[in-house]
């Protein structure tokens, strides 16, 4: 049980470790990137089915009592998301066998990769907000690496303000937790969760307000998402398809733990902040999408528009509005990652992102077509796919709660979504290619690794859709967990009074 | 630039230098100093290395590359937290035995050392790394 909390951290360091020791030997630095991604699946499956049956869990690091050590808990959630970014780094360590071009493999793709892994598992499983900040860090700096290797002009112009933007939420983050250390003398975020209603009211909402712009930046809500359409589409395929699915994801993971477990003082004030945010994301993130012709900045402004849906569940702060978070969530994660995979097989078909370029792949590529639709649609909350179930989710608690107007945003805004996925369908798939003497070698067939990641994720998807009735129940469960952290607290601090 | 002096001079401070780091390393058991401090302190008896002679010779130097000092550092650190969990506790849990020595009061060794150690091969080698790249460009 110990070895489960600490294996989804152990199992990506060592196999990147690995990798450092075979440096410039492609085979093994692939092998060994497989084996931590599927390491780290299985124990991530471990871990959830551990904590689904025996409840939150928690290790002491170093044996170090807990609010002076560095405690690793599980709940649900944390172990839901661990499970997530497994699937998503398994399926995306497969697709780049068969993507990646060799350069960028021999320089450090595949540690990197598991560095990144270490990273997000460690913020989801970390329970001191400033082991946090490391995990943060430890995260970023791989994807700047990720994001800038191999060196391309557009990858540097996207990479300087990826990285600037995330200095600049990482300065705020820690001075956050020195002001927070300062007033309530201690990190642990159960002891915290213990010790802030002590604290000036005025105080905890104020640093609640730095968490906020701090974790903003980084899960890209309005008005600091400018970064993400700038910079996420510059990287390989591989490397977006896992910041989609992950980074801003962890953003939103902060968002949702200290708005739950530490600043839940005065929710009159800050969850419908939040919620104004949710809504303003989600419009401004689907607009920018409707305006765009390049597949890859489409569907990075579709992420923004995501994360409006993630927060709206936070806002509205009902045990079914946060279920429906939890599962959007996992929702999210698998399509925008398929999507992006699909886009990476569309242009190595076709050559292109430009929609308008694009042309006829129903005809070329019917599987490939349908790989599309499936993510595509349940993007925009198509039943029975598990947008639909998340969606609806969402839209009860909006309504059980009075909230009429994010509501309606929320319906707009899957309108306008399906609106665009139908626009790539059409202009990718649908239309007549705009120059057919286009040479015919291009036109090779996807290889058997780019499409089976895909299919993995589609068929999870409609797993989603189809099961929903128990893993709703899984999330109901977790946002029970999340909205008592009574269980929590007790997990961390045990009979420490 | 080649220099008789620094040379020369480098003949005994590297020597120096190198055990003085591995001296840290060891105080770092219970009084200032250790892996990191110690790491900083033999990467620039390296570094010095480098700059009396050249990137060549203080690869050759080296042995390995320093990749591979950054890779073994890791997994020793790491792996003396392993330690512990084969004796059911968390890991990272400081695990101690004696070491009885001729003239020596009892000594005690435990995994900190081991990842103290890991932290020095670490450091070393990223130190070189970043040294020896940014002096061949």
């Amino acid at each position: 049980m110990r070895l489960l909390l600490i294996a989804p951290i152990l199992i990506p360091f060592f196999a990147a470790v690995a990798a450092l020791t075979a440096w410039r030997r492609r085979p093994l630095q692939r092998a060994f990137g497989i084996a931590g991604s599927v390491g780290l699946l299985l124990a991530a499956a471990g871990l959830f089915e551990s904590v689904r049956h025996h409840g939150i869990q928690s290790v002491q690091i170093g044996h170090w009592p807990a609010p002076f050590g560095i405690t690793l808990v599980a709940d649900l959630f944390s172990a839901v998301m661990v499970l997530t970014a497994g699937v998503v780094g398994a399926a995306v360590a497969f697709y780049s066998l068969g993507s990646l071009d060799p350069e960028r493999e021999s320089f450090g793709y595949h540690p990197l990769v598991q560095i990144l892994l270490m990273g997000v598992c460690g913020a989801f499983l970390t329970g001191d907000i400033f082991n946090l900040y490391v995990w943060f860090e430890v995260m970023l700096m791989a994807s700047f690496v990720l994001l800038a290797l191999g060196g391309e002009r557009a990858q540097m112009e996207g990479a300087l303000k990826y990285v600037t933007l995330n200095l600049i939420s990482s300065a705020l983050f820690l001075a956050a937790v020195g002001i927070l250390y300062g007033v309530a003398g201690t990190l642990n975020m159960a002891d915290l969760s213990r010790k802030l209603p002590e604290v000036p009211s005025g105080l905890v909402t104020t640093l609640a307000m730095l968490f906020l712009v701090a974790f903003g930046i980084k899960a890209a809500v309005f008005p600091l998402f400018f970064w993400l359409p700038a910079s996420y589409h510059v990287p390989p395929v591989t490397v977006t398809a896992l910041f989609s699915g992950l980074l801003t994801k962890v953003g939103v993971y902060a968002l949702i733990r200290i708005f739950t477990l530490l600043f839940v003082h005065d929710t009159g004030y800050t969850h419908p902040l939040l919620l104004a945010i949710a809504g303003m994301t989600m419009v401004t993130g689907v607009l920018g999408a409707v305006a765009q012709i390049d597949f890859r900045r489409l569907l990075s402004f579709h992420i923004v528009s995501q994360i409006g849906y993630l927060l709206m569940g936070l806002g509205l702060f009902t045990p079914l509005a946060l279920a429906g978070t939890v599962f959007f969530m996992v929702h999210v994660i698998f399509s925008k990652a398929a999507l992006f995979l699909v886009s990476g097989v569309v242009c190595r078909i076709a050559g292109t992102y430009d929609l308008k370029k694009l042309g006829g792949l129903y005809r070329t590529a019917p599987g490939l077509s349908l790989l599309f639709l499936i993510p595509a649609l349940s993007l925009a909350g198509m039943p029975p796919l598990s947008g639909f179930v998340a969606k609806l989710a969402l839209i009860e608690a909006g309504l059980a709660t009075a909230q009429y107007a994010v509501v309606a945003v929320a319906l707009g805004v899957s309108i306008l979504t399906l609106f665009s996925m139908m626009k790539i369908w059409t202009e990718a798939f649908w239309k007549n290619p705009p120059e057919p003497e286009r040479p015919r070698e291009e036109k090779s067939a996807a290889p058997r690794l780019l499409i089976a990641p895909i299919s993995a994720l589609a068929i999870l998807i409609i797993i989603l859709g189809l099961a929903a009735g128990p893993l709703m129940e899984i999330a109901a469960q977790a946002a029970e967990q999340l909205l008592h952290p009574e269980g929590y607290v007790e997990s961390v601090l045990g009979g420490i009074q | 630039m080649i220099s008789l002096i620094l040379r020369t001079a480098t003949h005994f401070l590297f020597t120096i230098m190198l055990q003085f780091s591995l001296f840290l390393l060891l105080r770092g058991h219970n009084e200032p100093g250790g892996g990191f401090v110690a790491g900083l302190m033999a990467a620039g008896g390296f570094a010095l290395y480098t700059i009396a002679y050249d990137v060549a010779a203080t690869r050759q130097a080296l042995r390995v590359d320093p990749r591979t000092l950054i890779a073994v550092g890791l997994a020793i650190a790491a792996g003396s937290g392993l330690l512990s969990l084969m004796k059911g506790s968390p890991f990272m849990t400081g695990e101690w035995g004696h070491l009885r020595l001729p003239y020596l009061e009892r000594l005690n060794i435990g995994t900190p050392l081991l990842f103290d150690t890991g932290v020095y091969l670490t450091v070393i080698g990223v130190t070189l790394m970043i040294i020896l790249s940014l002096a061949e460009e």
